[in-house]
């Protein structure tokens, strides 16, 4: 869906000492990092570590004050902002639903405004419900009938409307109640086992990067402090790694080899 | 001594006088949406403007309108014919609630629903006519409600400076010192309040957003 020249093979996203500034104070501080093709890289940090406004420097929501974002091998500066964004799929925890929108054209929206065919609009939406979980005769239904489960579902439903090749998600299960988180996670995991996504995914739950991750980037105040696997991380001998699994206690090797937390 | 009876007398020219009045509020209640709704969207946006703005509109609410009426006569053009004038005047009166209901309309849209469509790729267009006026536009009619029931209160003053309205009976019967005449004008002004307010706030009912 992108255009521009890989320059790297691999890489879908890539962070090139960006630093972003807001009235003198640093929230980005010379953020080096790479996101594989495919794989689902997870920021994990506390509120106000910059992982949220990391993920906004990929689809432009912010502009890097020094530095660039290379998305697909180009720096997204020179993209076009439009397609750029319709290019990544994005789910925030608040969801942000049209609630004046029924769930159809919610998940509709941005293939529409691409102009695609009516029908072709409909049978994806179907395909889209299923692919979520969701019983098709939920598309006539308005967000405000929904459950917190079935209305991010929905939303990740309609970030992946336009088939977009990379998935932002900025806590997209932080407000869920615990049993419903759990089964989000469960099918995240079997959906990106089909889809392979280049997914960056925002929490500051360390269950819940363990789990989800092939990789886990840890912040803290605005710096990356290091890019672990799930296993490795649980290992580290860095000092916030261990400070997170001890704060998370027991039991955290089961959620990093994908099992229920 | 009976308003009902002088009404049926006057019959053709109370009917004259009554769409005069609509022609006035009908005309500055257009002109003011037209002027009003994009300001409120522009300092929805651009929060530096929204004080000048609002200021501004809220000094214009504050002049009393006979004061306004008389100040505007001597202008040229407008000053040529008197309707023109309560036009200008009524118009400038109904702005302020329309640019407020337009500003609190678009900056009470959920942050979250505004960030979802821009980081969707939805342009500033799109989002203004997709997301933000649909779901502002309840509020938005809720100032245009407000803005015509003060038009149609205010038109009557018109008949001062000779604009024609309902007015005329009111000031005729003050003349007069006659109830009938100024019942006769203020009866049929307050039911046309009250039917502009009853229409606007159906249609704000039917377009307000699940």
């Amino acid at each position: 869906m992108l255009c521009g020249m890989s320059t790297d093979g691999n890489a879908a996203i890539e962070f090139r000492n960006v630093s972003y500034k807001v009235a003198g104070t640093e929230v980005i501080a010379g953020l080096n990092l790479q996101v594989a093709r495919g794989e689902t890289l997870v920021l994990l940090g506390r509120s106000g570590s910059g992982k949220t406004t990391t993920l906004k420097l990929i689809n432009r929501l912010v502009s890097p004050t020094s530095g660039e974002v290379l998305v697909n091998g180009a720096p997204n500066a020179q993209l076009d902002v439009i397609r750029l964004r319709r290019g990544i799929g994005y789910v925030i925890q608040d969801i942000g639903l049209f609630p004046h929108f029924t769930v159809e054209r919610n998940i509709a929206l941005v293939p529409k405004l691409e102009n695609w065919p009516p029908d072709r609009l409909r049978s994806r939406v179907q395909e889209l419900l299923t692919l979520v979980g969701l019983s098709a005769d939920l598309s006539s239904r308005y967000p405000h009938q929904l459950s917190g489960g079935q209305r991010q579902r929905v939303g990740v439903a309609r970030a992946l409307a336009a088939d977009p090749a990379i998935l932002l998600m900025d806590e997209p299960f932080g407000a869920l109640d615990p049993l419903t988180r759990d089964e989000l996670q469960r099918e995240f995991l079997s959906l990106q086992e089909r889809l392979h996504k280049t997914v960056v995914f925002v929490t500051h739950d360390l269950r819940e990067a363990l789990r989800l991750g092939s990789r886990v980037a840890l912040m803290e105040a605005g710096k990356l402090v290091t890019v672990l696997t799930p296993n490795e991380f649980l290992k580290s001998s860095d000092p916030w790694a261990s400070a997170y699994v001890r704060a998370f206690g027991d039991r955290l090797e089961t959620a990093a080899n994908r099992g229920t937390s | 001594m009976n308003v009902i009876h002088f009404m049926r007398q006057n019959y053709t020219q109370l009917l004259d006088l009554s769409l005069e009045h609509l022609w006035l509020v009908g005309v500055s209640t257009v002109l003011a949406v037209l002027i009003g709704v994009p300001l409120g969207i522009v300092i929805a946006h651009r929060p530096s403007f929204n004080k000048p703005v609002l200021a501004g509109a809220n000094i214009i609410q504050t002049i009393p309108s006979l004061a306004l009426f008389g100040f505007l006569l001597p202008v040229p053009w407008l000053g040529a014919r008197s309707d023109r004038l309560a036009i200008l005047a009524l118009t400038l009166y109904a702005l302020l609630p329309i640019i407020r209901n337009t500003y609190t309309g678009i900056r009470g849209v959920d942050p979250a629903v505004v960030e979802a469509a821009r980081g969707m790729g939805l342009t500033e267009s799109q989002l203004l006519f997709q997301v933000e006026l649909p779901l502002s536009v309840s509020v938005i009619l809720s100032g245009i409600r407000v803005a015509v029931v003060i038009s149609v209160g205010l038109a009557t003053i018109a008949a001062a400076i000779g604009a024609g309205g309902l007015g005329e009976f009111i000031f005729r019967g003050l003349a007069m010192v006659d109830d009938r005449v100024i019942l006769a004008g203020a009866i049929p002004a307050a039911i046309l309040a009250l039917t502009a307010d009853i229409a606007v706030g159906f249609l704000e009912r039917r377009l307000r957003p699940r």
